[in-house]
């Protein structure tokens, strides 16, 4: 257990020295965000609309950004051999992995969201259900990035390749992501969505560490 | 204590880099692997590590096979490969620090001392000259103990200092009983080692 809390630190202290790996997402999301009350003029009522669509749309675009730092710089400079040498179970190496990942992109993203929910006109109502469909979506794509991204670590133009397979595994959680935040705006119980987000999070959790262990031993192979 | 391989086979692709490879070390052995460019030295090293799964045959560490408890053994050993595995953002004594955490021990601070790069330990890696570096990662063998060393071409990028260094460090590992494997081209005799050229049995195998 202390290894795995000795590479949660590792993870975020050296996030901590290359702050732009982890606000880059942030940042892109804030832009793509600018770009709908710009594009689409000051119109309170159809930004509203849109806001659900938007806030998941950029969130996703932003997240598939971060995913570079979790493996390719190990994987690079040759500490990926010696986190898996340091004899932590891959599985858990995966996890502590992701929950780094997390802490340092998806909770900030999830903040991003809500802060940019006022400028798209969103009612008060929404941001509770936005918050917890973000943390909950956003975990799950965390897992799901993951293993995307052992999987690609081999792979000549792996970031490419990254978008063109997260991005269709992610339309579950796209879906009642924005869904959650859509059935808030018009006064729908939101509790539905948000359990198949606790669904598809507990799915990936059972799932993911497991398949990106297999990749990884497989990269490194 | 010993490492024992058995006919050993390796593949790279549809290539055959060696077959029947068998070897057997004990407490004190030093084994200096030599063969040509792609002769599979390497590949050899990672088979060793158990981080590669070789084709044929089987790698027995005190008498039980690798693969039935790959963790475990992963704790037994260290391992330095053409990559130092350093982070360039942390500093030497942070990646010492990781280093042996991730080990669950606390890394040894002489370490660094012993290969005279002590002035370095708050300099960031990526300041610092691929030799530097290669000493701040052969410091890692020290800052958390393990009886086996796995090293592919340690002496990359040291100056003559630094490969004197390396080789009193060899000596003295053995002489407490330690075990390393390492795949190098230097010319230098080493007094405890035995060699093992690769080349030769490719090509008594085919």
């Amino acid at each position: 257990m202390m290894v795995f809390f000795a590479l949660l630190h590792r993870e975020l202290r050296l996030a901590g020295r290359q702050k732009f790996d982890v606000t880059l997402p942030l940042a892109v999301a804030v832009l793509i965000l600018l770009l709908f009350p710009l594009s689409l003029g000051p119109e309170p009522d159809l930004l509203r609309r849109l806001a659900p669509a938007a806030l998941w749309i950029a969130a996703l675009l932003g997240a598939l950004l971060g995913l570079d730092r979790l493996f390719h710089s190990d994987f690079d400079d040759g500490s990926l051999d010696q986190l898996i040498l340091s004899g932590l179970p891959l599985p858990l190496l995966v996890l502590g992995k992701s929950l780094g990942h997390w802490l340092l992109t998806s909770l900030p993203m999830t903040a991003v969201t809500l802060l940019m929910g006022i400028f798209l006109n969103l009612p008060g109502t929404a941001f509770l259900p936005l918050a917890l469909a973000m943390i909950l979506g956003g975990a799950s794509l965390t897992l799901l990035g993951t293993t995307i991204m052992a999987l690609t670590l081999g792979a000549r133009r792996g970031g490419a390749l990254t978008g063109l397979l997260l991005l269709p595994l992610t339309l579950p959680i796209a879906i009642f992501g924005a869904g959650t935040v859509t059935a808030a705006l018009s006064d729908l119980p939101t509790r539905p969505p948000l359990l198949v987000l606790g669904g598809i999070f507990l799915g990936c959790l059972a799932i993911c560490p497991f398949l990106a262990a297999i990749a990884l031993r497989e990269a490194l192979d | 204590m010993g490492l024992n391989a058995e006919s050993l086979g390796c593949r790279r692709g549809n290539r055959v880099l060696f077959t029947e490879l068998s070897f057997s070390l004990g407490a004190g052995d030093l084994l200096v692997l030599r063969g040509t460019n792609g002769s599979g030295k390497t590949s050899l090293l990672r088979l060793l590590t158990g981080l590669s799964r070789p084709a044929a045959g089987r790698i027995l560490w005190n008498g039980i096979t690798i693969t039935q408890d790959l963790e475990t053994y992963f704790r037994q050993l260290h391992y330095l490969g053409h990559l130092d595995g350093l982070k360039s953002a942390f500093t030497a004594r942070e990646n010492l620090h990781y280093s042996a955490h991730l080990r669950g021990t606390i890394a040894d601070a002489s370490a660094l001392n012993h290969f005279n790069v002590a002035s370095l330990e708050n300099m960031p890696i990526r300041l610092l000259s691929a030799g530097q570096r290669r000493r701040i990662a052969l410091a890692r063998l020290l800052a958390s103990p393990a009886p086996l060393w796995l090293l592919d071409e340690p002496s990359a990028a040291l100056d003559h200092d630094g490969v004197a260094l390396l080789h009193q460090t060899l000596t003295d590992h053995c002489r407490n009983g330690g075990i390393a494997v390492i795949a190098s081209h230097d010319s230098i005799a080493h007094p405890l080692a035995k060699v093992l050229e690769i080349n030769s049995l490719r090509s008594a195998a085919s």
